[in-house]
């Protein structure tokens, strides 16, 4: 490789100062780096550079960027939470050294993408020596999204541990995974994740429901391999759904319950049936489990809460859940008089179906949001609402805001109650909310439906400000 | 010595016809011009900042002291009440009227005893003891009242002006290095006071959106554009983040007699779930906010203001918003016990401690204009 020429080094001297300075500000790393790099092909296209020339230029940036990680040595890789100058330092991911090298190729990636590649895999691979370099597109999306995270507000770096928000692109064409992940992955799977991602299935129950559904498909489409038993590979065979419907968005304790049964009915499989059989068999204890744990379990809750609705009750229901639905219209076919006070909150609004379900069947309702709930608890006689999960020390995990309804009930002496199945119980503890969670998209919060129009569209463009959409809250005993 | 007018002052409402009408001829063209401007500003229903009501009543009540005809301090009182009780009636739930309206009156009576007796301590104590009528020495004719009425009134609309930067200069007195600070709507004092936090110390806000207005995306884009680091939350999310908070900053609409606020509809959850996480509450509130009334029934129908379902459920739903109630009340109540601290422009105080506060502002005949 020819040495870089003297003007080389002049113009790499350049990029490295506007690299420098592009990091020394905050949050315009990318600018700088950009007009750096815009400088610099304007400087390129003056005089042609040749292949040589540009691989020499790069060798040159990596060894520089090796100099000065190793100068800064195992600083960016712990977790600091000061920010002592430099853009790449303040990335607070908590995997820190991948996430410094990302932050660092950053403003370098931007002008130049068909060059930066090398180097930026290069340096995850020299300066990241205690971390295995995990090289699952997943992961590595993870930190990207950390560092994104980090890069911005500090207190949302609380929730960095958990899986960020990701959106399944409406079109295959944008590599959110790869295209051969797609192609193995059976169709019913993938359009179950896609409505996952965009919310077209939401809700603890119709998740676990169409999930079960799609699983059957897959069973009865799945061909066992030769020399390979059913209840062995069948197990592997799922595994890559799972993961698929993960990242599309987290599963629900319901759906991890669900999963754990069926994986128990494949291995009960004897080795001796022939696979139709086989087939036939898991289809049916799906169905089974679908009617015992589900459909009837609704029905006996809905029975023990008819004792509980009496004439003249104002009842308060939150956001949507299809037991209380089922229990509320139970009662009112069953001639009950109550009303229904439905209480809804941003940004995904599922009090509205609830409402419409239950004007539509003639149920007298009134609606509020959700900062309204201090005003309207002193009608209320009883709280209902339903549950995502119930945690093994008591507290319960549900749609965010419930523990706030459930605050302004016990200060009002109103009594709540919680309706959940047995199979959303899980073997997990949790204490408070933060520790397990999931974040929803923050791009949901913008809209609000003005017509002056909305204060946050521009949101990513300031560096201070942060959006944070959590999904479940947990309440706790009083 | 009692004068009929006197009489007629102390008699009740069926008198206070023809006091009023005598007040209202007294008033003067100019005065009932600017009155009648300014009732018009309150009757409009974009929600008035509460800063801005106050100080144009004060305006006002200066052009009544200074262009109207009066001859003694009885005649002010009564011109003061009539457009007072006008201004009231235009906008019922705007309190910072009445609040300024009763400071001007106790202004009034203050300036008129120390005319009168040389000393307000020694008229108060004596008056107190010999259960002396004050209605007598109303009536007197004092030289150097209005000048000195004017003056204390130019006091009043100085110590307005800067009550948001003598509440935010308290911002480092509260505010440690590396807290996280919860705050929701918008209230101009609570942004100075972050602000100024942020100047001296390193602290993060995190702003509850504060549905169906969205004042607090409001605030937090302000914040943030200022250098702030800021995280909007959802209202929903208040209880979930509370435990990671280290202190509660509102602003209040008003602050009642018994130290409990009518604030933005949210706060009671918002200062319930910081009670319950042990976190303080601090209420960012200048002196005009201050209102000797108290909140007659905790039943909210009277207390708060409703305004229109169209934000919560359009009306181009028609099929449900026929069918069903739809309420979105504007205030909340927030009782004195989840108070830790109201934060004034004359310092911090106890909720316990408001009663006093009412007493040095207000006078008590003033409590029924």
């Amino acid at each position: 490789m020819s040495s870089p020429s003297p003007k080389k080094q002049d113009k790499e001297e350049q990029k490295q100062k506007a690299v420098k300075a592009g990091e020394g500000k905050k949050g315009q790393g990318k600018e700088d780096g950009g007009s750096g790099g815009g400088g610099e092909h304007g400087a390129a296209v003056k005089k042609p550079t040749t292949k040589a020339e540009r691989r020499a230029l790069q060798e040159a940036q990596r060894k520089a960027k090796e100099e000065r990680l190793a100068a800064q040595g195992k600083g960016t890789a712990k977790q600091t939470t000061s920010t002592s100058g430099g853009g790449a330092k303040r990335s607070q991911a908590s995997k820190g050294g991948e996430g410094g090298a990302k932050l660092e190729g950053k403003p370098l990636e931007v002008p130049r993408p068909t060059r930066q590649r090398n180097s930026s895999s290069s340096t995850s691979v020299t300066t990241d020596d205690h971390r295995p370099n995990k090289s699952s597109k997943s992961s590595k999306k993870a930190t990207e999204q950390q560092v994104e995270t980090g890069r911005r507000v500090k207190q949302l770096q609380l929730f960095s541990h958990l899986q960020q928000y990701s959106k399944a692109p409406s079109s295959p064409t944008l590599p959110w995974h790869s295209v051969s992940t797609y192609t193995s992955i059976h169709p019913a799977i993938i359009k179950l994740g896609l409505h996952y991602s965009h919310g077209v299935i939401c809700g603890s129950n119709s998740r676990c429901v169409a999930m079960l559904a799609a699983f059957k498909k897959v069973i009865n489409d799945y061909t066992t391999p030769v020399q390979k038993e059913l209840r062995r590979d069948l197990d592997a065979h799922i595994r890559p759904f799972i993961n698929f419907l993960t990242h599309c968005r987290p599963l629900s304790v319901s759906m991890g319950n669900a999963i754990k049964y069926l994986k128990r009915e494949i291995s009960k499989i004897g080795p001796d049936q022939s696979e139709s059989e086989a087939k036939r068999l898991l289809c049916a204890t799906i169905d089974e489990y679908l009617e015992l744990y589900i459909v009837k379990a609704g029905t006996e809750i809905s029975k023990l809460c008819q004792n509980i609705i009496k004439d003249n009750d104002v009842i308060l229901v939150y956001a949507f859940s299809s037991v209380v639905q089922r229990v509320l219209l139970d009662a009112h076919c069953s001639g009950r008089q109550f009303r229904v006070i439905v209480v809804d909150s941003r940004p995904k609004m599922e009090g509205r179906h609830m409402l419409r379900t239950l004007v539509q069947k003639g149920v007298k309702c009134s609606y509020v949001l959700i900062n309204a709930v201090s005003y309207i608890m002193k009608e209320v006689s009883k709280v209902i609402v339903g549950a995502h999960s119930l945690l093994a020390n008591g507290y319960v995990m549900s749609r965010i805001g419930t523990s706030q309804v459930a605050l302004v009930a016990r200060s009002f002496n109103v009594p709540v109650l919680v309706c959940c199945e047995t199979y959303k119980f899980s073997d997990r503890v949790q204490t408070d909310s933060i520790v397990n969670n999931e974040l929803g998209d923050p791009n949901d919060l913008v809209q609000i439906n003005r017509r002056q129009g909305n204060f946050l569209t521009g949101w990513k463009d300031i560096p201070c400000l942060g959006l944070l959409n959590l999904v479940y809250v947990i309440t706790m005993r009083p | 010595m009692r004068t009929i007018r006197n009489r007629l002052c102390t008699a009740g409402m069926a008198s206070g016809m023809a006091v009023a009408e005598k007040g209202r001829s007294d008033l003067g063209k100019e005065v009932e011009e600017k009155l009648h401007e300014f009732i018009t500003y309150l009757k409009q229903k974009n929600p008035h900042s509460s800063y801005d009501v106050a100080k144009r009543t004060v305006l006002l009540l200066r052009e009544v002291c200074s262009k109207t005809r009066w001859y003694s301090a009885r005649d002010l009182i009564t011109n003061i009440r009539a457009a007072g009780k006008k201004l009231i009636a235009a906008q019922p739930s705007e309190s910072a009227v009445g609040n300024m309206v009763r400071r001007v009156l106790k202004i009034v009576r203050e300036e008129h005893a120390s005319c009168v007796a040389g000393s307000v301590d020694e008229v108060d104590v004596r008056a107190l003891l010999q259960g002396r009528d004050d209605s007598d020495d109303l009536s007197r004719q004092t030289p150097h009242l209005k000048g000195s009425v004017i003056e204390i009134i130019n006091d009043l609309l100085g110590e307005l002006e800067l009550s948001a930067s003598n509440i935010s200069s308290q911002a480092p007195d509260h505010i440690h290095s590396s807290e996280v600070l919860m705050t929701t709507g918008y209230s101009k004092t609570v942004e100075a006071f972050l602000k100024a936090a942020a100047r001296k110390r390193k602290i993060e806000v995190i702003v509850a959106e504060s549905a169906p207005f969205y004042r607090g995306q409001e605030l937090a884009k302000n914040l943030a554009v200022a250098g702030v680091e800021t995280i909007v939350v959802t209202d929903s999310a208040v209880f979930a983040i509370m435990s990671r908070v280290n202190k509660v900053i509102i602003g209040t609409h008003t602050v009642m007699a018994d130290g409990s606020l009518k604030a933005i509809n949210g706060s009671y959850a918002l200062c319930l779930a910081a009670k319950r996480h042990s976190v303080p509450v601090l209420v960012c509130a200048a002196l005009f906010k201050l209102s000797p009334q108290y909140p007659c029934s905790y039943d909210h129908d009277t207390f708060n203001k409703i305004v229109s379902p169209h934000d919560i459920l359009r009306f181009s739903e028609g099929q449900l918003v026929s069918k069903v109630h739809v309420q979105n009340p504007v205030f909340d109540h927030v009782p004195p016990d989840l108070i830790t601290l109201f934060v004034s422009n004359i310092g911090g105080n106890a909720p316990s401690y408001v009663y006093r506060l009412i007493s040095e502002l207000y006078h008590p005949d003033d409590q029924e204009l």
